[in-house]
């Protein structure tokens, strides 16, 4: 068998992965999500980080405990913060003898730290682990310009007096302007916005299934809320007690009158606005992960199983692909390793970086020529049934602080899973897809326990 | 943490101001802190019966320094009055008028604890009238005291005595710091039933105990003394608080479950989380509540309807799921927070007194229902209480709300709290059905 021109392993032939322990999903916490310079503006990334990690501590009796490993992480940094996870774990009711490591792979960070622990878990290296991820747009660094960062340098290096005048005189007026972080890519010096715009042309996605796609996401989330979803998956930080992004009044008339913001030079109708593409987010997320064994000693639930994950990456700097469209790849390998089809699934969770992003990714999989010529197969890889995808809303409505997202969803969609139990005989199973900037997609399989 | 009021009249040249003038002269009350003696100084026991031997021989087994008859001018901790035998009015002459040649001997923060039995339980009115003298003599004899000693008694029903472990157990609370802020009041002892502690430092261990709306306030202070006395704690408050009750959960070793009580399934969603996590329920304290002031006059339908759903209907619908549980059926305690509103009124509160009424109805009610099972359910109704809630009333109210009471000082959480961990351990088990008020004998609602 062959997907994307490589020959993947068939169902028949026994994986490392069917003699490996369990990975499961105990729970999960984060913060309400809040737009860039709303309530979390003078929070910083330990600040929320720790917070997230406090509120998991506390719905869980981890207080002292000695978590096996921590892994999390922020897409935007400060550089004083290179050790950003363990201090927020030594901020935290945790055992300080717990150990931290930090992991960035843009928007799915979050995904790819619960996934590297649970590989730890399953091996027998660790036997708990907390995943997680932050990210501030509000609190971002900001780096000084290349010209008096190497006057700096210099002048730290100059010993007299004279000769620190000299560098000092090298000083121009625009070396003094600040260098602000932005979503650019820096192959190709096109924004995210800007990148999806051209994939959502591409597979002619409507402004109108994007503003549905994005109308769903709100109704959903705050019908999610209203349930009480949310009661043991989030906790109030700074005044907040849901997602700021979150507009439960939002109609479809109301969408439509926004106007585009991405693709306007492209010659065709631009689509993409303001309320179906995700606005930069503060927050945290946590998930719990454990073995069994250490989940039954410690009374507490399984709620799910990591059973995989793969990572793809599309060459979008020639063209090839769209920036956002690895998904597309990582999870026809990932259900092929497993023999698993899209009808397989329960829920989809496929993060609203734009509702165009989801789109095309969707249009990809129905697509017969993409099927046969990109991923290898005899035509379409298939189609889901929109009724699963994001049931309790996702990253247009909720915001997505972009290494905060992974935690979210895996968390959620965990407890979702738990929750229906079986399905058609067998455990409910769940797909994870997150694209990530550099052309980057992770993707993952969990499973009801 | 002493209000500045009392602080300024504490020593020195205010102390004298406010002495000369006749002001209100509030002392630092003694307040309970582990490892420290359960009290400072000898304790007197007043009375010849049998009882008062048997007591006096408990009190010398708990290594204090007690006196069966008065040294005069010698500093007393405490003085134990027992009138177990009253038959005739006239009976009380003795013992009482011996026991006064000794209250100016009083120590500062010293006790006076009557122990004497229930009027209702006697045959004749003759032994009724002496009985039930005793609860005027207290009462009065409390508004007596000074420097921060407190007055407050014990009662026997028919099947107690002096020894009971309800009866050491109360005494034991009334000695120490435990119960600084409760001032002329009385507690029934039951029945036989309940257990003294094995370690008195740590009286819940392996208990695991819920505690509603304890994301700050009360509920907080409820929390940590509850962990301090040995238990283990789910912590319940709802979802918009979440944050606080965190921080609180994770102070306290416990797990913080966000839950709004007033949800249906709120009952067997706590046993749930409890028999998942722990493997049992002890005791629940039912310390949840809200105020939605209005003169009745102005009262809608969403006030009063919030009030009474969240301070009574969702206790009654716990109680109903816990009483139906076979795992809370191992000596259960169950406690409410009441209030000094729903006993004797508060205007602009109609509502809510008319909730803690209502608690203090239940109580009584189950009281029995949870007799059957082994366990025990008793309120306590605070008054004054220093809070974040209290500290906005507007200043001049405050302060005299605050020095209407026997201490003439407004108490703190953490009193409150002693009183609800009493009432929660296994030495209170003989007591069930009681409402014990924490507000330093407020001057209203006796």
């Amino acid at each position: 068998m062959s997907v994307n021109g490589q020959s993947v392993p068939g169902p028949q032939e026994p994986t490392a992965a069917t003699q490996l322990r369990k990975a499961v999903v105990v729970g999960g916490n984060r913060i309400p999500f809040a737009r860039t310079g709303g309530a979390y503006t003078k929070s910083s990334n330990q600040d929320m980080l720790t917070a997230a990690l406090d509120g998991l501590i506390a719905r869980f009796g981890l207080q002292d405990e000695r978590i096996g490993e921590v892994a999390a992480g922020a897409v935007l940094k400060h550089s004083r913060d290179f050790n950003l996870t363990r201090e927020a774990v030594l901020g935290s009711a945790l055992s300080a003898e717990t150990p931290a490591y930090d992991l960035q792979q843009a928007c799915a960070t979050g995904l790819e730290t619960v996934l590297g622990l649970a590989n730890k878990i399953k091996l027998g290296q660790i036997e708990s682990a907390i995943a997680g991820g932050v990210d501030s747009a509000s609190d971002a660094p900001i780096a000084v310009s290349e010209g008096l960062r190497e006057v700096l340098l210099d002048l730290n290096r100059a010993k007299t007096v004279s000769r620190k005048l000299q560098v000092l005189s090298r000083l121009r007026p625009k070396d003094l302007a600040p260098d602000a972080p932005n979503t650019g890519e820096p192959r190709t010096g096109l924004s995210m916005g800007e990148h999806q715009a051209l994939t959502t042309a591409q597979w002619k996605i409507t402004r109108e299934a994007q503003d549905e796609l994005a109308f769903n996401s709100h109704k959903n989330l705050a019908a999610a809320y209203d349930a009480g979803f949310f009661d043991d998956l989030l906790t109030p930080y700074r005044g907040l007690s849901r997602d700021s992004n979150l507009r439960a009044d939002t109609s479809l008339e109301k969408l439509a009158t926004l106007k585009p913001v991405f693709g306007k030079n492209l010659g065709a109708e631009a689509t993409m606005t303001a309320g179906n593409s995700t606005p930069l987010t503060d927050g945290a997320s946590t998930v719990l992960l454990a073995s069994e064994e250490w989940a039954d000693a410690h009374d507490l639930p399984k709620l799910a199983a990591v059973v995989d994950g793969e990572a793809a990456a599309v060459d979008f700097v020639h063209g090839k692909d769209g920036l956002l469209m690895a998904p597309a790849f990582a999870v026809p390998r990932l259900l092929a390793r497993h023999n698993l089809t899209l009808e397989d699934f329960d829920f989809f969770e496929i993060h609203e970086a734009f509702a165009g992003t989801v789109l095309s990714t969707l249009a990809a999989w129905e697509d017969e020529e993409f099927g046969r010529t990109r991923l290898g197969l005899d035509g379409a890889f298939g189609s889901i049934d929109r009724s699963k995808l994001n049931v309790n809303g996702s990253s247009l409505a909720a915001g997505h602080p972009f290494a905060a997202t992974g935690g979210r969803i895996v968390a959620s969609l965990a407890k979702m899973l738990h929750g229906k139990g079986q399905a058609d005989g067998r455990p409910a199973r769940g797909l994870v897809s997150i694209c990530a900037a550099g052309g980057q997609g992770v993707v993952a399989i969990l499973e009801a326990l | 943490m002493t209000d500045t009021y009392t602080r300024f009249v504490s020593h020195g040249p205010g102390r004298d101001i406010a002495k000369r003038l006749g002001l209100p002269q509030p002392v630092a009350l003694r307040r309970y802190r582990p490892g420290a003696p359960l009290i400072e100084g000898p304790v007197l026991v007043q009375g010849s019966t049998s009882g008062a031997d048997s007591l006096a021989a408990a009190l010398l087994a708990w290594n204090l320094d007690v006196r069966r008859h008065a040294i005069p001018k010698e500093k007393l901790g405490a003085i134990i009055l027992v009138l177990d035998e009253l038959a005739r009015p006239e009976d009380l002459e003795h013992p009482v008028l011996t026991a006064a040649t000794s209250l100016r001997d009083l120590a500062p923060n010293a006790r006076v604890i009557t122990v004497s039995r229930t009027a209702d339980s006697a045959v004749e009115p003759a032994t009724a009238a002496a009985r039930h003298g005793v609860d005027g003599l207290l009462r009065s004899l409390a508004k007596e005291l000074r420097a921060g000693a407190t007055g407050n008694g014990i009662l026997l029903a028919a099947g107690a005595d002096t020894t009971s472990p309800g009866t050491l157990g109360a005494l034991r609370f009334f000695l120490s710091g435990r119960s600084a802020f409760v001032d002329g009041q009385f507690l029934t002892v039951t029945s036989g039933a309940g257990q003294l502690p094995d370690d008195v430092e740590k009286p819940l261990a392996g208990k695991v105990a819920v505690v509603t709306g304890a994301a700050r306030g009360i509920g907080a202070a409820i929390a940590r003394t509850l962990y301090r006395d040995g238990a283990t704690l789910i912590l319940v408050d709802i979802p918009a608080a979440g944050d606080h009750l965190a921080a609180v959960a994770n102070e306290v070793h416990g797990t913080a479950l966000q839950l709004d009580i007033s949800r249906s399934d709120a009952g067997q969603r706590i046993i749930d989380h409890a028999v998942a996590r722990h493997g049992r329920l002890d005791i629940v304290i039912h310390n949840a509540g809200i105020t939605r002031d209005k003169l009745l006059a102005n009262m809608d339908a969403g006030r009063w309807n919030s009030v009474i759903a969240v301070n009574i209907a969702a206790q009654l619908r716990i109680n109903d799921a816990l009483l139906a549980s076979e795992h809370f059926r191992d000596s259960p305690r169950i406690v409410s927070v009441a209030s000094t509103s729903g006993i004797a009124g508060n205007r602009g509160q109609t509502n809510y007194a008319a909730s803690k009424g209502g608690v203090i109805g239940m109580v009584r009610a189950t009281a029995p229902l949870i007799g059957e099972r082994g366990g025990s359910i008793n309120a306590v109704a605070p008054g004054f209480i220093e809070t974040e809630m209290t500290a906005r009333i507007p200043f001049a109210t405050r302060e005299i709300a605050r020095r209407l009471n026997s201490l003439q000082q407004g108490g703190r959480p953490g009193d409150v709290a002693e009183a609800i961990a009493f009432l929660a351990s296994d030495a209170a088990g003989g007591i069930s059905g009681e409402v014990l008020r924490v507000c330093g004998q407020n001057l209203v609602g006796a």
